[in-house]
């Protein structure tokens, strides 16, 4: 293809398709994305790269005239060296290889002031690339604080570059970094850090080739293989990697130690600028930090703190969601009765009243403590808390073959394994990543939480049970849930997955007051993911379960038995044997079966399934209801030991359309996730009859 | 003043000392010299973690945590 410019992908509205596009670029923990944020507001959509399963998160900012200008918030990292598909995309982007972006009109490059040295290393590489940069020099007011003062007109003046000191979190210097953007004049840098001759030639030799089938632009295609010289490995199927491949071997023989020395002179670089353009730096860190580590990151203290806030995270899902759970629970049932009221008798007010609120509020009233959940994730992470625990946990992780990277994966998929699994992408072994992702599913997921809780209530005996029983209960459920996963790994790191175990290299950022307006944002987008699945999911099956479990309808005089002659009906009975060793009915199975869409949905699979036995009683508490249910011979149906029998299947069970689908995207094949949905089908069905067996041998009922 | 080459994991919690080599070339060897670690740079150990590993250290005004293995594999001068 011959042209001198990649297309720009053609927005509906006039004024974005001309749209300048900035890449935000930085090191982790830079408050990168704070001030994305702070720039772009409501203004932000999340999506994907095509092909790969890279989160994109793009955003719209003004500039002094009002023109947009659209922001692309890039993964961080440490260095151009991409060693992960989250950094590969922050490097295809700024060497305009993504095709519906195209070369970058600008880069903004974020640098935490109060780690200068470190961050220079990205920066003076961004630099390199020539491209229109503005340096943002930010969490100023932490630098300050420490008495670290950088002079931004020298380093300006020799990078070349328009230098913003910025403080994100108090929105200090983002005016004067809106008008840089809007300005048609930003300058190119002008700094670079050289290569040795030999490289430099290697370069030369390299790049022509590179710019005729990859860039248009010679000055990036030397980047391209620049990079491409020094990747720790070199990929396959790229066209130019045997080449590649000669260069290297000639530099390693001709100049040995060349690509140390590429790391260590930009060192010496940056510690040149640094001593013309920082006055005081005093590289102790913050004693706030230090003095809280001591605390929390002590042999003994660490343990208790990590599991005092963990409790915490789990108490509060049972206490402090409650007012709100109860305050979604009537708007629900006020609704319910006034469409009952308005609505004419028949098969659409059954529909509308039994089928879709029955079955949406059913799983909406769990929305609370999944945004709890969420609230506590997000502090954890802002705050910097999450890593020291990723630190305490990843002796305990490297047992079983994962990485203390891991921890946030599995963390997140106590709240949803499908973000959590895209969270895998940080990871950068190929096969950790596998095991964590073939893992996460085990972690007690939110979807669970609406079947733990109502099989818990029903579990235990009924107005007796405190809030504490209660919360055992669940404990323990997430603690299956967890073994699980750990004993999974282990056994699939020996097994499947063989591998070497990979090294932790993790920054301990210094401890900062929650984001919380970031942490909100979050929170908001969550529950709108959550509600738009209920919205449409769920809500989509809730009306096909509810056609399938009143249809065909009975003939005359056989009224009492109509769920039986249902097509849900049919299917439940059909599958009945298959679950009969497991205490259920072929009602439960019903309930199973549709579970497998979406866990949510056994509640409210169960809501109808009951309901419509049930006539009498539209307001009664499903617990209720499900306590006075019996099978063909009169005997309690959901005694203690088959909603146990539940609950464990549960555990272990992958029951969800999304996770197959995340899994699919991220393994790339349908191997991995049609071997999740078996596999943990199996255990599940294990393990549940051998606990409704087994407790039936033993005397239990 | 006569300095001692040893390995990082033999310092003490809170003793400083001077990266001087990587004595096996693995992939991240380039990784953790692009985040600061390379030869003549000054390097505390700050704290084990609970339970042992992995390690927190302290380079160029931030903290970086290395597993054990990992840490056995740099020199440093005390």
């Amino acid at each position: 293809m011959e042209t001198a410019g990649l297309p720009r992908r053609r927005k509906g509205q006039e004024a974005l398709a001309d749209a300048r596009i900035f890449a935000v670029v930085g090191n982790p923990n830079s408050g990168k994305t704070t001030l994305f944020n702070a720039l772009t507001g409501m203004r932000q959509k999340v999506g994907n790269y095509p092909g790969v399963t890279v989160e994109r998160k793009e955003g719209i900012c003004y500039s002094q005239h009002g023109h947009p200008i659209r922001l692309i918030d890039l993964p961080g990292s440490y260095s151009l060296n991409a060693r992960s598909p989250d950094e590969r995309i922050m490097v295809d982007v700024l060497l305009g290889k993504q095709p519906d972006i195209g070369v970058p009109d600008g880069v903004v490059c974020v640098i935490d002031s109060s780690n200068l040295e470190r961050n220079l290393f990205l920066a003076t590489q961004v630099v390199q690339l020539q491209l229109p940069t503005i340096l943002v020099l930010n969490m100023s007011d932490v630098a300050e604080a420490r008495g670290i003062r950088i002079d931004t007109e020298e380093l300006s003046r020799r990078l070349g570059c328009v230098v913003i000191a910025c403080s994100a979190s108090t929105g200090k210097g983002l005016l004067e970094l809106r008008l840089a953007m809007s300005r048609a004049d930003l300058p190119v840098p002008t700094y670079r850090v050289s290569e040795p001759e030999v490289v430099r030639a290697g370069i030369e030799e390299l790049a022509p080739g590179m710019k005729r089938s990859v860039q248009p632009d010679l000055r990036l295609a030397r980047a391209e293989a620049m990079l491409l010289l020094i990747a720790d490995e070199l990929p396959e199927g790229n066209p130019h990697t045997t080449r590649a491949r000669l260069i290297r071997q000639r530099l390693d023989r001709d100049a040995p130690g060349w690509r140390s020395q590429l790391i260590t002179v930009r060192y010496a670089r940056i510690g040149e600028l640094m001593q013309d353009t920082v006055k005081r730096f005093d590289p102790g860190r913050a004693s706030i930090s230090d003095r809280l580590d001591a605390v929390f990151l002590h042999p003994f203290w660490g343990f208790v703190v990590l599991a005092g806030v963990m409790g915490f995270l789990f108490y509060s899902i049972f206490k402090l969601a409650t007012p709100f759970m109860d305050g979604v629970d009537t708007a629900f049932a006020a609704l319910g009765t006034y469409m009952g009221d308005v609505l004419p008798a028949g098969p659409l007010r059954d529909l509308v009243v039994d089928g879709i609120i029955g079955g949406v509020g059913g799983v909406v009233i769990f929305l609370p403590q999944i945004l709890m959940l969420f609230l506590f994730i997000g502090l954890l992470e802002s705050t910097g808390y999450m890593a020291r625990a990723a630190f305490i946990l990843d002796r305990a992780m490297s047992r079983v073959g994962l990485h203390g990277r891991s921890f946030i994966p599995l963390l997140s998929s106590y709240a949803c394994a499908v973000p959590g699994i895209m969270a895998t992408r940080t990871i950068e072994s190929a096969k950790d990543r596998l095991v964590t992702i073939l893992v996460a599913p085990f972690m007690t997921c939110s979807a669970r939480l609406p079947v733990y809780l109502v099989m818990i209530a029903a579990f235990l005996p009924a107005g007796r049970a405190s809030a504490v029983e209660k919360a055992l209960m669940l404990l323990f459920l997430y603690a299956a849930g967890t073994a699980a996963a750990f004993l999974f790994a282990l056994i699939f790191k020996k097994t499947l997955v063989k591998g070497v175990t990979p090294n932790l290299v993790m920054e301990l950022p210094p401890y900062r007051a929650p984001r919380l307006r970031h942490v909100l944002m979050e929170m908001y987008d969550r529950s709108k993911i959550f509600l738009r699945r209920a919205g449409t999911v769920i809500f989509g099956l809730s009306i096909i379960l509810w056609f399938v479990l009143n249809y065909p309808k009975p003939p005359a005089g056989m009224e009492e038995d109509a769920l039986s002659y249902s097509a849900g009906g049919r299917m439940g009975q059909m599958v009945e044997p298959v679950f009969e060793p497991l205490g259920y009915d072929w009602r439960v199975s019903v309930g199973i079966l549709s579970s497998f869409a979406a866990r949510e949905v056994f509640v409210s699979t169960m809501a109808i399934i009951f309901h419509i036995d049930d006539e009498g009683e539209d307001q009664d508490n499903l617990v209720s209801i499900l306590r006075r249910q019996t099978r063909e011979d009169g005997s309690v149906l959901f005694t203690p030991l088959t909603c146990l029998s539940i609950m464990v299947f549960f555990v272990f069970a992958l029951q969800c359309v999304s996770t197959v689908a995340v899994v699919r995207r991220e393994t790339n094949s349908w191997r991995w996730p049609i071997f999740q949905v078996v596999f943990m089908f199996a255990l599940a069905w294990v393990a549940a009859m051998l606990v409704y067996q087994g407790g039936t041998l033993l005397g239990f009922s | 003043m006569s300095e001692q080459v040893v390995k990082l994991t033999d310092l003490r919690p809170g003793q400083a000392a001077r990266v001087e080599a990587f004595t096996t070339n693995g992939a991240n060897m380039y990784r953790l010299m692009e985040m600061g670690l390379i030869p003549g740079t000054m390097i505390r150990y700050v704290r084990p973690a609970p339970m042992g590993d992995p390690l927190e250290f302290e380079i160029r005004g931030y903290n970086l945590s290395l597993r054990r293995a990992e840490a056995e594999s740099i020199s440093v001068a005390v």
